[in-house]
């Protein structure tokens, strides 16, 4: 874990910097017609710091616990200013005790304290994992509704970069299968923003699932999303690209990638509709839903394992409610069936990249049977 | 090398020299005290307190009539309760896990007595005592012991899962160890609403060497958190003797840097003078182990007879020595407080509530079936549940 803070430090800058220059540059029309004219920008970073810190000041009963959230400024700085704006009785680093300060935030919370949980990355989260599932998601329903669980479990979810096996984990899929717990996972600075709020706000505990490698990048942000009320609700999925020839669904960092690979398909006559899932529980399945049933194709993508990963929800769940207008099998493409490796290449290989999109969505496009 | 078995039994067993606590006569002492009298006496605590890193409170406690007589009465429902639990779980109207506390009555008495409502308890699953010392009723326990609607969680929870929030008591825990860090959040909570109370979070000599109870205990150390940990040392981590299971079964001084205090967990008397002191202690300086010295007549749970660990003689012998229901009877004899048939028609009266208790909850009915996806979350923002079978199954939380 030391190593991890370390690099955690360094590498915020380089590859960051350089996804910013690419997102500026091929930031999509459709995407930039949702804010209004006025438009400033903010990075993801910035957006959970603001978030934070506007809940914090609304609410005395919100304080934030973690690994270096303190004194260090949060080990990816998302915590930067806080304990010196709020003092050490409402940002507390902990020692490197998972289990146990994890623990201790949900106890807080049934005692009706509202708890935001940093884990430095979900991969130490399984330290605590019991008392995610066993303690928090499951005690509203066995307590008969008498002690409610109001807690934020947060922190960067996902491939890092170089980072290997243990470090890059994707969580979506575990905590996703769990009655009891919101998951949600933001991409954009506005979805940031607005989620996390919600999440603070929301009276059930909430798995936040971040990405590293998006907290350094840039979006546009309108005057509403920085009004300290903003909010986004939690359940919703947002059409990031509006599209009619297939469906591609995407959460976090991934949604940039489909983004990416829908304005390559345009040049080629195929114009996607990026669905930005934002909430992985409750899932959206209506939204999802209604865009296949205009678009009669559908691919999947997530950075997480394939087996029973995210993609193989959507997918029986269109197959359920939606068979009849499905032109294609649907397609995922979904981070590889390894653990992951550390050399650049093969992580590379582990990872969905752009091409890999744009390959399935090609696929889904050629099996047409209506001619399309 | 471990002790000899027989030194083990033995040192549960005999502890007490039984007339140790008919001390010198109080100059106070009435000769047949009214059992509705307040007029505080003190007695003697026969078994001495050990201290680790701490000086322990005195030997003597200061009581009453009235609270020795509160004391027989609410024991001896705990016990009936229990008992009567017993028949039930045999009959099959309980099912699944059922973990019975008779025997450790003293414990949870001896705390409701020091403590108050706005100090929290929690606890693992061994937990309808504990509960009735909150407040609960005999129905609620009984009821959601057999999956009825009027339990105390809607039958939805089961015997380790009953919760009293509003008098302080967070449950009813199944994860062996969890609730200790989920008790140091409570006191944490405390701490930080400014409340001047405590939190006694409570475990058993089996879950005392769980990685997460150090973990916890650490932050409480640091944080200087009003956090009692008590350990209901019941000698037995389900079937596991607590010298094959820890190398140190010293539970009080297993806090290392935390104080602790060993403390006859079969006198109630001792352990009301031994929270009190608790308690204190966690509001000024900061956390403190106890360590009940108590014992279970039941095996681990319905399922375990109890003797295939230990022997009948043990328990028998810990019942003919150590029962705390049978030394408060003697105390309040000798005091002249009560007569032998006084005593005898409380016993009945207790057995008579347990059975109409018992009986109200045969008539409650299973929890409706739309309970199945209530309470999942506070707020379900419409969204979508299903059941086994999904088209034919479904449901909207609100």
């Amino acid at each position: 874990m030391a190593l991890n803070k370390m690099f955690g430090a360094i590498r915020g800058r380089a590859p960051s910097q350089k996804l910013a220059r690419i997102s500026s540059q091929m930031q999509s029309p459709s995407s930039l017609r949702s804010f209004c004219a006025a438009a400033k920008e903010m990075t993801v970073r910035d957006a959970l710091n603001s978030a934070i810190d506007e809940e914090m000041s609304a609410d005395s009963k919100v304080y934030l616990m973690g690994e270096e959230v303190g004194e260090y400024q949060g080990a990816y700085k998302i915590s930067k200013g806080l304990l010196q704006k709020f003092g050490p009785d409402r940002v507390l680093d902990t020692p490197i005790t998972e289990a146990g300060f994890t623990g201790i935030g949900v106890g807080s919370a049934f005692y009706g304290l509202k708890p935001i949980v940093e884990f430095m990355t979900f991969n130490f989260a399984m330290q605590a994992i019991d008392h995610i599932i066993n303690s928090a998601a499951k005690t509203n329903y066995m307590s008969a509704g008498q002690i409610s669980v109001p807690i934020v479990f947060r922190g960067p979810n996902g491939a890092a970069a170089g980072v290997a096996a243990q470090h890059s984990q994707c969580f979506a899929a575990w905590y996703g299968s769990c009655p009891g717990l919101k998951v949600l996972s933001p991409y954009s600075a506005e979805d940031a923003r607005g989620l996390l709020k919600a999440a603070i706000r929301d009276p059930d505990p909430v798995v936040f699932l971040e990405n590293e490698i998006l907290y350094g990048e840039a979006f546009p942000v309108s005057a509403e999303v920085l009004d300290p009320s903003f909010v986004l609700p939690i359940g919703k999925a947002k059409i990031e690209r509006e599209g009619t020839d297939v469906t591609v669904t995407a959460f976090s960092k991934m949604v940039g990638y489909a983004l990416k690979a829908a304005e390559i398909l345009e040049k080629e006559g195929i114009n996607v509709e990026v669905i930005n899932l934002r909430s992985i529980r409750p899932l959206d399945r209506a939204t999802i839903n209604q865009s296949v049933r205009k678009t009669n194709r559908l691919v999947t993508v997530e950075e997480g394992w394939p087996q029973h990963g995210i993609g193989a929800e959507i997918c029986t769940s269109v197959v359920e409610e939606s068979f009849d207008y499905l032109d294609a099998p649907v397609e995922r493409i979904t981070g590889a069936d390894v653990p992951m490796p550390y050399a650049a290449n093969l992580e590379r290989m582990a990872v969905p990249q752009i091409e890999d999109i744009v390959r399935a969505v090609k696929r889904a496009c050629s099996r047409s049977a209506r001619g399309k | 090398m471990a002790p000899s078995i027989s030194t083990f039994r033995r040192a549960i067993c005999t502890r007490v020299n039984a007339s140790r606590f008919l001390a010198s006569p109080s100059p106070f002492r009435n000769f047949s005290s009214s059992t509705e009298d307040s007029t505080p006496f003190t007695v003697d605590i026969a078994v001495p307190f050990k201290g680790h890193k701490i000086e322990p409170p005195p030997q003597v406690v200061e009581t009453s009539a009235k609270e020795l007589m509160t004391f027989f009465k609410d024991m001896s429902r705990m016990r009936r309760m229990e008992i009567a639990s017993d028949q039930l779980y045999k009959s099959k109207l309980i099912r699944g896990f059922c973990h019975l506390y008779d025997g450790q009555e003293a414990v949870c008495i001896g705390m409701e007595a020091a403590l108050t409502r706005e100090d929290n308890i929690i606890t693992a699953y061994r937990d309808h005592c504990t509960y009735l010392g909150r407040g609960g009723t005999l129905p609620e326990v009984f009821s959601e012991l057999m999956g009825r609607k009027d339990g105390c969680t809607l039958g939805k929870g089961g015997s380790m899962h009953f919760y009293k929030k509003e008098n302080g008591f967070y449950g009813g825990h199944g994860i062996v160890g969890a609730q200790i860090p989920l008790g140091v959040g409570l006191a944490f909570a405390q701490k930080y609403e400014k409340m001047k109370a405590a939190t006694f979070l409570l475990y058993g000599d089996g879950a005392a060497n769980q990685g997460q109870l150090f973990e916890a205990l650490n932050m409480a150390a640091l944080w200087d958190l009003p956090a009692v940990y008590v350990c209901e040392n019941n000698h037995y981590g389900m079937g596991t003797a607590e010298w094959r299971a820890a190398k140190c079964p010293e539970y009080y001084k297993r806090g290392d840097y935390v104080p602790g205090l060993k403390v006859d967990g079969m006198d109630a008397l001792a352990v009301k003078q031994a929270v009190r002191f608790a308690k204190e202690h966690a509001l000024s300086k900061g956390p403190i182990m106890l360590e009940m010295d108590t014992y279970r007549y039941h095996g681990h749970s319905m399922s375990d007879p109890g003797s295939t660990y230990r022997t009948r003689d043990e328990i028998s012998g810990v019942r003919q020595e150590r029962d705390p229901i049978e030394r408060i009877r003697k105390l309040i004899l000798f005091k002249e407080i009560a007569t032998v048939s006084d005593l005898k028609n409380i016993e009945k009266e207790v057995k008579k509530e347990v059975e109409d208790a018992v009986a109200k909850a045969k008539e409650s009915s299973p929890p409706d079936a739309s309970e199945l996806f209530s309470n999942v979350y506070v707020k379900g923002y419409g969204s979508q549940v299903f059941g086994c079978d999904r088209k034919h199954s479904t449901a909207t939380l609100s």
